[in-house]
C-alpha cells in the first residue's frame, strides 16, 4: 500500500502570525452560526494605504499646476520615501530648495520634471538643484462641503 | 558586534529635511526660551559658535550668517523614533541611548559582513527619513563610541568605521587619544588619571583594572576591558552627565495597565530629578518613550516616544513627574502588551546658568511649598466663591513669562494644520 503526499509548500517560519479576530460566535456542532460571518476587525485606512509607515509623510499641496493628475490645491499627499523614483511617478522633489510636486518624465534621455496643466513649462532636473524627497502614493481631497484633509 | 549609530547634528539635520534651502547653511537650533545654543551645524561649528552659548552673545556679524531656530522637539521626537524604526528592521537588538544615539547589537552576524550591512543600514536611514547617520563599529560599547566619532570626522570610511579591538590601527589611534575624550571618563577623573600617569585610551587600556578600581570605582575598571575590546558596560553606567540622564527599565513581565506604566514613570522620573540636582543641573525638556517586547511576534508591536519641553529649565522631581505623566497620556495605546518605560531628561545645562523669565527668580523648597498653599487658597475661593474672585496678576496671551519659541518651525509630522507645504 502506498501513501501519497502533495507538497503545498515549505512552512514559512520567518512570516509574522496574521492576526485573527477572536471568534465570537459559540463552537457547535452541527452547522455554523451565521452571526460568524459577521466576526470582523475594523478597518484600518491607515494601514490600508501606507506600506512603510516609518517612511511616510504627509504634505500638503500648494497650487494647479497638477490639476490633471487629480491633486487639486490644498490636497493632502501622501509620500512614501522608500519608493525608488521612476518615470511616471508623481515625485516630490527638492527644488532649488523647494518641495516641488511634479511628475518625474523623460525627453529622450533627460530627466524633466512635467506638470500635467500645460501652462507650466517642464522643468529640467539638469539645470537645478535638484534631490529626490520622496514618491507620492496618494492625494486625498474632500468632496463635501464642510469637510477638509 | 556592537555598533553604534549617531544621527549627525540631529536637530539641525530634522529641520533641513523640510526645508531643504538650510542646506549648507549656517544653522543653530536654541533651547527653549531661545536662551542658547543646543545644536549646531558643521558651518555654524566652523564660525565658532560654540555649544550652549548664550544667542545674544554671538558676535552680531556672525549672527547675520546664522539661521537661529527655536527647538521643535515634536518634530525632533517623531523623526527620532522614526530612525529608530529603520534601525531595528536590521536587528531586533535596539537600544535607544539618547533622542539622536542608538546601540545595536548584531550577536550571530558574520563580522565581516557587517560593515555592507551597516553601509546598507545607513544609506536606508537616509532615504527613509533623510536623516544622515553614522555607524561605528566594534566589540564594545566604549571602542563602538569611538569608531562612531572616527567615522563623523574622518572622510575615508563613508560614515561606517570599523575597529578591530587588537589590530595596530587601533592601537595606533587609542595612542593618541586623550583619556578625557574616551566616553564615560569626566574631566575629574581624567585629570586623576594624569596623576597616575595615564594619559591616552591606550595607556588605559594597558593599566592594571585592580589598581583602577581600587583608585576610582568599579565603572573604571571596566572601562579597561572594554577599551580592550571586551563588552562589559551597561548603558546604565554610562550616562553623559552633562548631556542627557536616561532612566528606563523593563517589565519583569509585559504589562497592558496604564497604573503600572504610570508608577513605573513616576518613580523613572523622581530619580532622573534625583541624578540632575546632584549634579547641580537643569533641565530643559524630557522625553518620554514606551515600547513593546520586539521578539514577541505574536502580539502587535508599539513604540512611541514623545519630547515635552518644560515650561523653563527645573530640576524639581514634581514638574518631571507631571510632564512625564502628561506625556504618557498622550503616547498611552489600550490593548497595548509593554515591555518598557523610561525618561530622558535633555538638554541640560548648568544651575549657575540658569536662564530666568522676567519677574522668575530661582525657587527654594520652603518657597515651593508655600506657593503651592497659596495656589491651594487660591483655588479654594474662585471655588467656593466663583471664577476669578482671585486672579494671579492680569493674565494675557504673549505674558513675557510664557515659553519663547518665536523661530520654531512648523510642527510637520505632528499637526494637520503644520504639515509641509510641497508646490504643485
Amino acid at each position: 500500500m502506498s501513501m501519497h503526499f502533495t507538497i503545498l509548500g515549505r512552512v514559512d517560519t520567518m512570516a509574522r502570525p496574521l492576526r485573527l479576530p477572536l471568534a465570537g460566535g459559540e463552537v457547535r456542532a452541527g452547522f455554523p452560526s451565521p452571526a460568524d460571518d459577521y466576526v470582523e476587525i475594523e478597518l484600518d485606512l491607515i494601514a490600508h494605504l501606507i506600506k512603510n509607515p516609518s517612511a511616510t509623510f504627509f504634505l500638503r499641496a500648494k497650487g494647479t499646476s497638477m490639476e490633471g493628475d487629480g491633486i487639486k490645491d490644498n490636497a493632502l499627499l501622501i509620500v512614501d520615501r522608500s519608493i525608488n523614483p521612476q518615470p511616471g511617478h508623481i515625485v516630490i522633489m527638492s527644488v532649488d530648495g523647494e518641495l516641488t510636486c511634479k511628475k518625474l518624465s523623460m525627453m529622450g534621455s533627460r530627466p524633466y520634471l512635467v506638470a500635467s496643466n500645460p501652462e507650466f513649462k517642464p522643468i529640467s532636473l539638469t539645470g537645478h538643484d535638484c534631490h529626490n524627497w520622496g514618491v507620492a502614493t496618494h492625494s486625498i481631497q474632500p468632496l463635501a462641503p464642510g469637510f477638509t484633509v | 558586534m556592537i555598533a553604534l549609530v549617531d544621527c549627525n547634528n540631529f536637530y539641525v539635520s530634522c529641520e533641513r529635511v523640510f526645508n531643504p534651502r538650510l542646506e549648507g547653511k549656517a544653522v543653530g537650533v536654541m533651547s527653549n526660551n531661545d536662551g542658547c545654543v543646543v545644536a549646531r551645524s558643521q558651518e555654524i561649528k566652523s564660525l565658532g559658535v560654540a555649544m550652549g552659548m548664550p544667542a545674544h552673545q554671538i558676535d552680531p556679524h556672525i549672527r547675520r550668517q546664522c539661521t537661529l531656530l527655536s527647538s521643535n522637539y515634536a518634530l525632533y521626537g517623531d523623526m527620532s523614533s522614526r530612525v529608530t524604526d529603520v534601525l531595528s528592521q536590521h536587528t531586533p537588538h535596539v537600544d535607544v541611548y539618547s533622542i539622536d544615539e542608538s546601540f545595536l547589537s548584531f550577536e550571530g552576524f558574520e563580522p565581516e559582513t557587517l560593515e555592507e550591512r551597516c553601509q546598507v543600514m545607513r544609506h536606508q536611514v537616509r532615504r527613509d527619513t533623510g536623516i544622515p547617520v553614522s555607524v561605528g563599529l566594534s566589540t564594545s560599547k566604549t571602542l563602538a563610541k569611538i569608531a562612531n566619532h572616527r567615522a563623523k570626522k574622518e572622510s575615508v570610511f563613508n560614515g561606517v568605521a570599523m575597529m578591530d579591538p587588537n589590530s595596530s590601527d587601533t592601537r595606533a589611534f587609542l595612542e593618541k587619544l586623550p583619556v578625557n575624550e574616551i566616553w564615560g571618563v569626566a574631566g575629574r577623573s581624567a585629570a586623576r588619571l594624569h596623576t597616575l600617569g595615564i594619559e591616552n585610551a591606550w595607556q588605559l587600556r594597558t593599566a592594571s583594572p585592580k589598581h583602577l578600581r581600587r583608585h576610582f570605582s568599579v565603572v573604571m575598571e571596566r572601562q579597561v576591558y572594554e577599551l580592550r575590546g571586551e563588552s562589559c558596560i551597561s548603558l546604565d553606567d554610562m550616562s553623559q552627565p552633562k548631556k542627557q540622564i536616561m532612566v528606563s527599565r523593563s517589565f519583569g513581565r509585559l504589562t497592558t495597565d496604564k497604573t503600572d506604566l504610570r508608577e513605573a514613570l513616576r518613580v523613572h522620573a523622581s530619580r532622573a530629578g534625583e541624578k540632575l540636582r546632584r549634579q547641580n543641573g537643569l533641565a530643559q525638556a524630557l522625553m518620554v518613550f514606551v515600547h513593546t517586547n520586539r521578539f514577541r511576534q505574536d502580539l502587535p508591536s508599539y513604540s512611541r516616544r514623545l519630547v515635552i519641553p518644560l515650561p523653563h529649565p527645573t530640576d524639581d522631581s514634581r514638574e518631571l513627574i507631571k510632564a512625564a505623566m502628561a506625556g504618557l497620556e498622550r503616547i498611552f495605546k489600550k490593548d497595548i502588551w509593554y515591555q518598557k518605560c523610561g525618561i530622558m531628561l535633555m538638554d541640560l545645562c548648568d544651575h549657575d546658568n540658569e536662564q530666568l523669565g522676567l519677574l522668575e527668580e530661582p525657587i527654594s523648597d520652603e518657597k515651593r511649598a508655600r506657593n503651592e498653599k497659596l495656589m491651594a487658597t487660591l483655588d479654594k475661593l474662585n471655588r467656593e466663591h466663583g471664577k476669578n474672585t482671585v486672579r494671579l496678576g492680569m493674565p494675557r496671551k504673549q505674558n513675557a513669562w510664557e515659553l519663547r519659541c518665536e523661530h520654531r518651525t512648523p510642527r510637520y509630522t505632528t499637526r494637520w494644520e503644520e504639515l509641509a507645504v510641497a508646490k504643485t
